[in-house]
């Protein structure tokens, strides 16, 4: 197992596309690394960059402290599962297995052996002299996995490699990996979009947009304290709520007459006149009218089985900007009628709406 | 069945009936004895004879063509696949510069008129001794055929799906043992049907043939075929049987390979 670091990685397509402009990261020995971020922030191609797929035009790429940058793949022992999975079609499970390994010149009792160790870990004993073709969507993603665990690389690199399973089987290959991870103690560098997915698995979490990383860190401090608008759009279901205000004598006040204390030494926000306030749908409470922090309607109601989707409009005729709350299943809501909202002082964002980084 | 249907059939079975019935007569015809050959033409065979045929490979020697046209043939198609292929490939998945242009460049070879090279390609060759030889007929084919190939086979690759070679890159392949252990594999329907199709060009290809040889110990089947005719009479009878056994090769070519056609050897490579 190795590191994997990046440093000042750049990548510009022929056709002037920016792929990633100025990367920096390091990925410890045995880390579970999530790249998340919408489709084209540059997350796949610092994957493929890391793989040696793409060369990037500036930057270097480090694995395991050794310079790597003009390495092709072949010479930089690391595996990869693909979001296509890429099974060779014309082999059966065990040569797609073994395929590595014969590339490499191993003996052929060994890769008799590991193929056996390795099917036997992913349950693939009966099905190893079947083609691709003849294996369910789980059992070729299992085949994907099994053909980068048969060679034991330096590092492990996941591309989307759930996206094309369905919801249930993803959850529970999700389990499947972070026990995979658990038991290899494998440097892993995985790539999704999707943010649920990066928040359960990732040991830490970086996340893309426009190829630059705006936050990295610990999955719960991605959610708890996210370094700006961006990050804490992305991160989060149902999405964070973002209401435009103004910072004034030490309390900020928003739409609908809303006022909110800032947080005491919270220098940053003292001084910005204009501050965005975000707030996630959990960490409102609909009250009694008149007893909260303002009053709002209710708009439409989603119920979601353990909890119920509010969708409401700041101030007394429901005029104002759209709130999401998050409300227990037995909350007394009804559509149109008036509440008040009490907005938990604790978990509360305030972001520069010009950078869209945080205020404190 | 509907009436839409039933007139779908009706067609469908005229047009079969259309294309197959020169086929029928030809071998129909083939073992007709010369005499009944010009009576009134009669839809089932009355006499069936194998005169044509004996007289093919017994007085016209007809297996020195076949065996000519055997090796021109193969040559060109096994030079095509193996050369064009790797230049196909790279065409269709390695980035350089000036790829288009060459493309076009390829492709405007092929559409030259073939006439129009007759004689200087004939001067050509004779300098450099090459008339009335075997290279002296392949390497004019290539010049052909190979464009044909490069064209099929570019368009082939692009639609394999590129994460199949960088799965192999990755597991620690090289470019040519991704190509022979992977792609080639994965491309054969492809590889297949452009081997077929060139074969077929120079199996029947004509004007060079013709141009190009003397003798008979070097003319492929269809110059033989077109010399059988004499000052006084045309020897109808020969020139079906010949025709037909000049397909034979052909279609069993496609009959052994069909399978590999047809089957899609992609399934179950990616998702789905």
């Amino acid at each position: 197992m190795a590191s994997v670091r990046l440093a000042g990685v750049e990548k510009v397509y022929p056709n002037g596309h920016v792929a990633a402009r100025g990367l920096d990261m390091e990925i410890a020995d045995g880390e579970f690394m999530v790249l998340v971020g919408p489709s084209g922030c540059g997350k796949s191609t610092a994957l493929r960059m890391i793989a040696g797929l793409e060369t990037p035009t500036a930057g270097r790429v480090f694995i395991g402290g050794r310079d790597v940058t003009r390495l092709p793949p072949q010479d930089r022992d690391i595996a990869m599962v693909f979001q296509s999975y890429a099974l060779y079609p014309h082999m059966t499970v065990r040569e797609n297995l073994a395929f590595g390994l014969r590339m490499r010149g191993v003996a052929r009792p060994v890769i008799a052996e590991r193929v056996k160790a390795v099917a036997q870990a992913l349950g693939l004993e009966g099905v190893l002299d079947r083609k691709p073709s003849q294996l369910s969507g789980g059992q070729r993603q299992r085949v994907a996995l099994g053909r980068a665990m048969v060679r034991d690389p330096q590092v492990f690199l996941f591309d989307e490699p759930l996206s094309n399973l369905d919801a249930k089987l993803r959850v529970e290959t999700r389990a499947e990996l972070a026990r995979l991870h658990r038991r290899l103690r494998a440097t892993i560098v995985y790539v999704t979009h999707d943010q649920e997915e990066a928040l359960t698995l990732g040991g830490r979490v970086a996340v893309m947009r426009d190829g630059l990383v705006e936050q990295v860190g610990p999955p719960m401090e991605v959610y708890r304290r996210p370094a700006s608008i961006f990050v804490a759009g992305f991160v989060g279901s149902p999405a964070m709520n973002f209401l435009p205000g103004e910072v004034r004598d030490g309390s900020w006040s928003g739409p609908a007459g809303l006022i909110l204390p800032l947080p005491a030494g919270g220098s940053g926000g003292g001084r910005a006149a204009r501050a965005t306030l975000g707030v996630r749908p959990h960490d409102v409470a609909i009250v009694a009218p008149g007893a909260g922090d303002g009053d709002a309607r209710v708009d439409v109601i989603e119920p979601r089985g353990s909890e119920l989707l509010v969708h409401l409009r700041l101030g007394p005729e429901g005029s104002g900007e759209e709130v999401r709350v998050i409300a227990p299943p037995d909350a007394p809501v009804r559509v149109e009628s008036a509440v008040g909202l009490r907005w938990d002082r604790e978990r509360l964002h305030w972001f520069d709406p010009e950078s869209g980084r945080r205020l404190d | 069945m509907t009436r839409g249907s039933r007139w779908a059939a009706v067609a469908i079975g005229l047009l079969v009936l259309g294309s197959a019935f020169p086929f029928y007569w030809a071998i129909v015809s083939s073992f007709t004895p010369e005499a009944r050959l010009f009576e009134a033409p009669s839809l089932l065979p009355r006499t069936l004879v194998l005169d044509h045929y004996r007289a093919l490979f017994t007085e016209r020697n007809f297996w020195v063509p076949i065996r000519n046209s055997l090796v021109v043939a193969g040559t060109t198609t096994a030079f095509c696949v193996v050369v064009g292929g790797l230049c196909a490939y790279a065409l269709a998945r390695l980035r350089f510069r000036g790829k288009g242009p060459l493309l076009g460049l390829i492709l405007a070879v092929s559409v030259f008129p073939q006439i129009s090279l007759v004689s200087p390609l004939y001067l050509v060759l004779r300098s450099v001794g090459l008339i009335n030889t075997y290279p002296g007929l392949i390497l004019p084919y290539l010049t052909f055929a190979m464009p044909l190939t490069v064209w099929l086979l570019v368009g082939f690759f692009r639609q394999l799906p590129a994460e199949l070679e960088e799965a192999a890159i990755v597991d620690g392949a090289s470019r040519l043992r991704t190509l022979r252990e992977v792609i080639v594999p994965v491309a054969l329907p492809g590889l297949a049907t452009t081997a077929i199709l060139t074969f077929v060009y120079s199996w029947n290809e004509f004007l060079f043939a013709l141009s190009f040889t003397l003798g008979p110990e070097r003319q492929t089947v269809p110059v033989a075929i077109a010399l059988f005719r004499g000052m006084y009479q045309v020897p109808w009878g020969q020139i079906l049987a010949a025709a037909i056994v000049a397909t034979a090769p052909v279609a069993l070519l496609v009959l052994a390979f069909q399978r590999r056609i047809v089957q899609g050897l992609t399934a179950g490579a990616v998702k789905g």
